[in-house]
């Protein structure tokens, strides 16, 4: 074939690729602002025969989504605010700083990865009935706050700050919490931006944990509320695309915001496994 | 010699944290969770843990010898056989056609393909739900348009399982995607232009070099993928609970079942420890499979 031939191909291939993707998500939008029932009909309507706002304005004023959208920021916002700080230390010591064990307690750390998220999770939750923090939204950023992962991802990066610059400062006579502050950490920004992103969009999407954590339907998180919401209100199909855009859109206005930053995480991973 | 003593101190400092909070959050449950499992803890003993008595490997065997756990068993190794490969498949495809040195606005097809990627799986789950739909949904539209008949996706045994999967490629591949594309680059054009000048076609080149040049990539996507399928839970709890006829409850569902809807939590954390060994036991294979491949 000539290349122009084989290139034609190509692209149309691509191009069938890219409406399939986005085709579930672009009829998500649309079937939102169906007036109710358009989306049940057949043939399936790819457009509204007008456009219409009623199914958020339920979602925002009957089914008092906004509370579930807070719940899922204080979660999210919460848990990558923590994160940052303390995967942030621990991410640069286990790279920089020598301390008696740091080699063979970050191999364990290493070796823990293997353990599947679930194997903890009955009695995590048995732990934080005890000290109250079932139903908290505290209870639900846990799993965000240190995950092995995140230390393993700084520490790959803090790799390549160079000691002569810290030991220059330490000869200065810093000390070592205001040489990670006034010269580690602006070195760190970019992998503490990846790890934001990172964190912000876990818990956003997470379900399994929240589901199990949250038991008052007033502390649900988007997810779990949404889920929750499509057992009573299936045949509202409208209703339910609406729900769903309003899940999907914040972590679709990180993404990108911090397309870069997050892109840098993926790849990361890879290199490194 | 006080100051490598203040910068041990300060390090203990700086990991402190971390480890305390992974200490008491993960580890501490991992452990209480292998004593959990040696237990018939239920709601009673939630109630008060006295109510909990020892009952040894009791909980293991019982997992083991009930039928509904083979059948979860099998529904996540048909997840994990048939969906993890075609999705590693799409994912492969993807990046070829994105790299390829013929496609122009590369970065434009990359970012679409990994918008699934980032959305939020539960929203999505229910989105497809209704595309899946026998009489409404675009999925049985669209091949009603070149002549096949509608399939009832998430009411037939048959179909429920290939129905989740589908989503899960669909949701997934770009993720991987963005991977191969970076093994890709890792590979020097040079070989490529050496192969030119040999007048190699596309298989040949695929074969002898991009193949070989992804092997640490392939390695650690397979690995993943396989550790994600086996893990598989909001898919079917959104789209079918389990259903039909049980056809797609995983081992992960059944453990939320038997754990925070039966409350039978001694028995729920016997099946996440054998789910934890299952899973050792597929990346030793799987090691040991592609390790084979590539000597």
């Amino acid at each position: 074939m000539r290349r122009s031939g084989r290139s034609l191909v190509l692209h149309v291939v691509l191009g069938a690729g890219l409406v399939l993707t986005v085709m579930p998500l672009l009829w998500m939008a649309s079937a939102s602002l169906m007036p109710a029932g358009e989306a049940n009909t057949f043939p399936p309507r790819l457009w509204p025969s007008r456009a219409t706002f009623e199914h958020y304005v339920a979602l925002f004023t009957r089914l008092d989504l906004a509370r579930h959208l807070m719940n899922s920021a204080i979660v999210a916002v919460g848990a990558t605010l923590i994160s940052i700080v303390v995967n942030g230390m621990a991410g640069y010591a286990f790279a920089k700083l020598r301390f008696g064990p740091r080699d063979r307690l970050f191999r364990v750390l290493l070796a823990a990865l293997v353990i599947p998220g679930q194997v903890g999770m009955l009695p995590l939750f048995l732990m934080l009935q005890k000290i109250g923090l079932v139903n908290t939204l505290v209870g639900a950023m846990i799993p965000g706050l240190a995950p092995i992962f995140s230390i393993f991802m700084v520490r790959q990066y803090a790799l390549g700050i160079p000691d002569e610059l810290l030991d220059a400062a330490r000869i200065d006579g810093a000390s070592e919490l205001r040489i990670y502050w006034t010269i580690v950490m602006p070195l760190l920004k970019p992998i503490l931006a990846t790890l934001a992103t990172f964190t912000f969009l876990t818990m956003w999407n997470d379900f399994m944990w929240p589901l199990i954590v949250l038991s008052d339907d007033r502390n649900y998180t988007l997810p779990v509320a949404l889920a929750n919401l499509v057992g009573e209100h299936v045949q509202d199909t409208e209703l339910m695309m609406a729900g769903s855009v309003l899940t999907v859109l914040p972590v679709m206005i990180v993404f990108v915001a911090l397309q870069r930053a997050y892109i840098r995480g993926v790849t990361m991973g890879a290199i490194k496994g | 010699m006080s100051r490598a003593r203040s910068q041990g101190r300060a390090a203990w400092l700086f990991v402190g944290p971390a480890l305390g909070l992974i200490g008491v959050f993960f580890a501490l449950p991992v452990i209480a969770g292998l004593v959990l499992s040696l237990t018939d803890f239920d709601l009673y003993a939630i109630g008060d843990v006295r109510n909990a008595r020892f009952v040894g490997l009791g909980n293991y065997a019982r997992v083991l010898g009930a039928q509904e756990f083979w059948n979860a068993a099998g529904n996540t190794f048909y997840f994990v056989i048939v969906g993890g490969p075609l999705s590693v498949l799409a994912s492969l495809v993807a990046a070829l056609l994105v790299s390829s040195r013929l496609t122009r606005f590369q970065a434009l097809f990359r970012s679409v393909f990994f918008v699934p990627v980032v959305t939020t799986l539960v929203a999505v789950s229910i989105v497809w739900r209704y595309l899946y739909h026998p009489h409404y949904g675009l999925v049985d539209w669209a091949l009603g348009g070149i002549g096949i008949p509608p399939i009832d996706w998430l009411g037939d045994p048959r179909w429920a399982k290939p129905a989740i999967i589908l989503l899960a490629v669909w949701k997934n591949f770009g993720y991987n995607m963005l991977i191969f594309v970076a093994g890709l680059q890792s590979i020097p054009d040079e070989l490529y232009e050496a192969a030119d000048l040999d007048g190699a076609g596309w298989w040949p080149r695929f074969r002898h070099i991009t193949a070989p040049g992804l092997g640490p990539t392939f390695l650690f996507v397979g690995l993943m993928t396989m550790l994600g399928q086996f893990q598989l839970f909001a898919e079917p709890y959104v789209m079918t609970q389990g259903g039909p006829l049980q056809s797609t409850t995983t081992i992960v569902l059944m453990m939320y079942q038997q754990g925070f809807r039966w409350w039978r939590m001694g028995m729920a954390a016997a099946i996440a420890f054998v789910l934890f060994v299952i899973m050792l036991i597929g990346t030793a294979v799987q090691l040991r499979l592609q390790r084979g491949s590539q000597a």
